[in-house]
């Protein structure tokens, strides 16, 4: 359908160092998890992980030709919903508690 | 090359981070995001199926179990906060933690090259299990006794984290009861990511048996649906005397056996299958298994029991 | 043909890529909680978006595009929903001064 079997190296390597990039970004947003003055903080520090991480993931796979890696970003993006509303709840239930 | 060694070093400074975090909660935060490069690594390695269960399994699921954990724990933690372990302790747990990695990274690099594998006869013989992902094939064909047996271990935490239950509310409902808002945020995004999450759930196990993916794959995604729908209030969670309860969390691993037991006769040892009927008896120890570790997942993650059943 | 295709891919990946930029500058920048939150959601949304915009257009076969829409879907869906829940969070009584 739309694309070739045959990709041109030179898109594999584009793809490769967007991946970089996107997690360098990634990785300084990090930062924020060890200043946030907040567990809200943290929270979404690791929020913009899982979503440049999906992002890298997928162009990680289209680079190296693994194309599983689309099934691992489908995973991942399930989990991450799932452990974020875990986080909220987390964060929320032991403010209740009065912690 | 640049890639991998940012990437290496953004994993090894989270783990660094999330060692080093004075607060538990924050160290939760800091073990999902590791999950989460860790599986980059792996697909990075080529080994979509490891970074699939790191995804769901590693990162995900235990880092559920570990939010719930961290939470238990915040009354107490506050006042244990400022316990240090002497420091002779965490010199000598220093020096252990670096001395395994500096043997498992002397292993890895003094393998003669080419490193010895089995890669080669497990794909020959994948022909005889009639499936097409070897990943699988190993788990289900050549090593099906430790997949058992790893079904086994889970009932085996399940038991021990229900045995936790004070006996005023022994056999009762685990977790708080969480409320439902009709027209809520949480209701919402459950509604819509339930059915999906299943639906994918489903997908990656069926497609296990010749692509990347799996039962344990697909269970642990439809056990953090479970969870999700628990958690929104959409469904409240089961009294763990309830005997379909038990029942779903048994037959996988009964199922499991029995096939085992029946390789005896059939097949000439245990968990042997017969050649022509493999991947119908595979598929058929799948399922069940399937529906019982996902079971199992969402029950451990939902904790020992805190409710009087029947209320 | 497949230039063309590679050249749309180039050039969604790269505004992909300066919108995960612009929610990370946000994130490590914005004074309060609530402002970060909102450069937050850029960054899944668009950043993401456009990342998948890109991919699709190398993609294989109807079902990994159905696939990749979806992953960008369910991560829209989760990121709109999480961030609301932290914003409540951070400041549970609603708008104030």
């Amino acid at each position: 359908m739309l694309g070739s079997s045959l990709k041109h190296p030179a898109m594999a390597d584009f793809l490769f160092a967007a991946a970089g990039l996107v997690l360098a970004m990634v990785a300084a947003g990090l930062a924020r998890i060890l200043w946030g003055p907040g567990d809200a903080d943290r929270i979404m520090a690791a929020q913009l992980l899982g979503t440049g991480g999906i992002a890298a993931l997928l162009l990680l796979g289209e680079a190296t030709n693994v194309p599983a890696a689309l099934d691992v970003a489908l995973t991942l993006v399930l989990l991450a919903a799932f452990i974020s509303v875990a986080f909220v709840k987390g964060a929320t239930r032991s403010e209740a508690d009065g912690a | 090359m640049a890639f991998d060694i940012g990437l290496a070093l953004l994993v090894l400074g989270v783990g660094a981070w999330t060692v080093a975090a004075r607060d538990t909660f924050a160290a939760v935060v800091g073990f999902v995001a590791y999950g989460l490069l860790l599986a980059l690594v792996w697909v990075r390695l080529a080994a979509p199926d490891v970074a699939l269960t790191e995804a769901a399994l590693g990162s995900g699921l235990t880092g559920g179990l570990l939010v719930s954990a961290s939470t238990r724990l915040r009354r107490a933690e506050t006042r244990a906060v400022d316990e240090r372990q002497p420091a002779s302790l965490r010199l000598a747990a220093a020096v252990l933690c670096t001395l395994v990695s500096a043997g498992v990274a002397a292993i890895v690099l003094l393998l003669p090259e080419p490193a010895p594998t089995l890669a080669p006869q497990a794909m020959v013989n994948m022909a005889a299990t009639g499936l097409g992902n070897p990943v699988t094939a190993v788990l289900m064909a050549y090593r099906a006794i430790d997949t058992l047996l790893e079904t086994v271990v889970l009932l085996l935490a399940l038991v021990g984290i229900w045995s936790l239950a004070p006996d005023r509310v022994w056999g009762g409902v685990p977790g708080p009861r969480h409320q439902a808002e009709p027209d809520g945020l949480l209701t919402f995004i459950a509604q819509l990511l339930v059915p999906v999450g299943i639906l994918v759930g489903i997908h990656i196990f069926w497609v296990g048996s010749v692509a990347p993916g799996g039962e344990f794959q697909g269970a642990t995604i439809l056990a953090a649906m479970w969870i999700l729908a628990m958690m929104a209030g959409l469904v409240d969670a089961p009294a763990v005397s309830r005997r379909w309860l038990r029942l779903m969390l048994v037959t996988g691993p009964a199922v499991f056996l029995t096939i085992g037991l029946t390789g005896f006769a059939v097949a000439g040892s245990f968990l042997a299958y017969p050649e022509p009927h493999a991947k119908l008896l595979i598929l058929m120890i799948e399922i069940p298994v399937t529906l019982s570790i996902a079971a199992t997942l969402a029950l451990l993650v939902a904790g020992p029991p805190e409710r009087a059943p029947g209320r | 043909m497949s230039a063309a295709l590679n050249g749309l891919t180039i050039l969604a990946v790269c505004a992909g890529a300066f919108f995960f930029l612009a929610g990370t500058v946000g994130l490590l920048r914005f004074p309060d909680t609530l402002s970060r939150l909102h450069a937050l959601t850029k960054a899944d949304n668009l950043g993401l978006g456009l990342v998948v915009l890109g991919l699709l257009f190398q993609a294989e076969g109807l079902l990994a595009a159905l696939k990749l829409i979806s992953v960008w879907l369910l991560a829209l869906l989760a990121g709109a929903t999480v961030t609301q829940l932290i914003a409540h969070t951070a400041r549970p009584s609603g708008p104030q001064a």
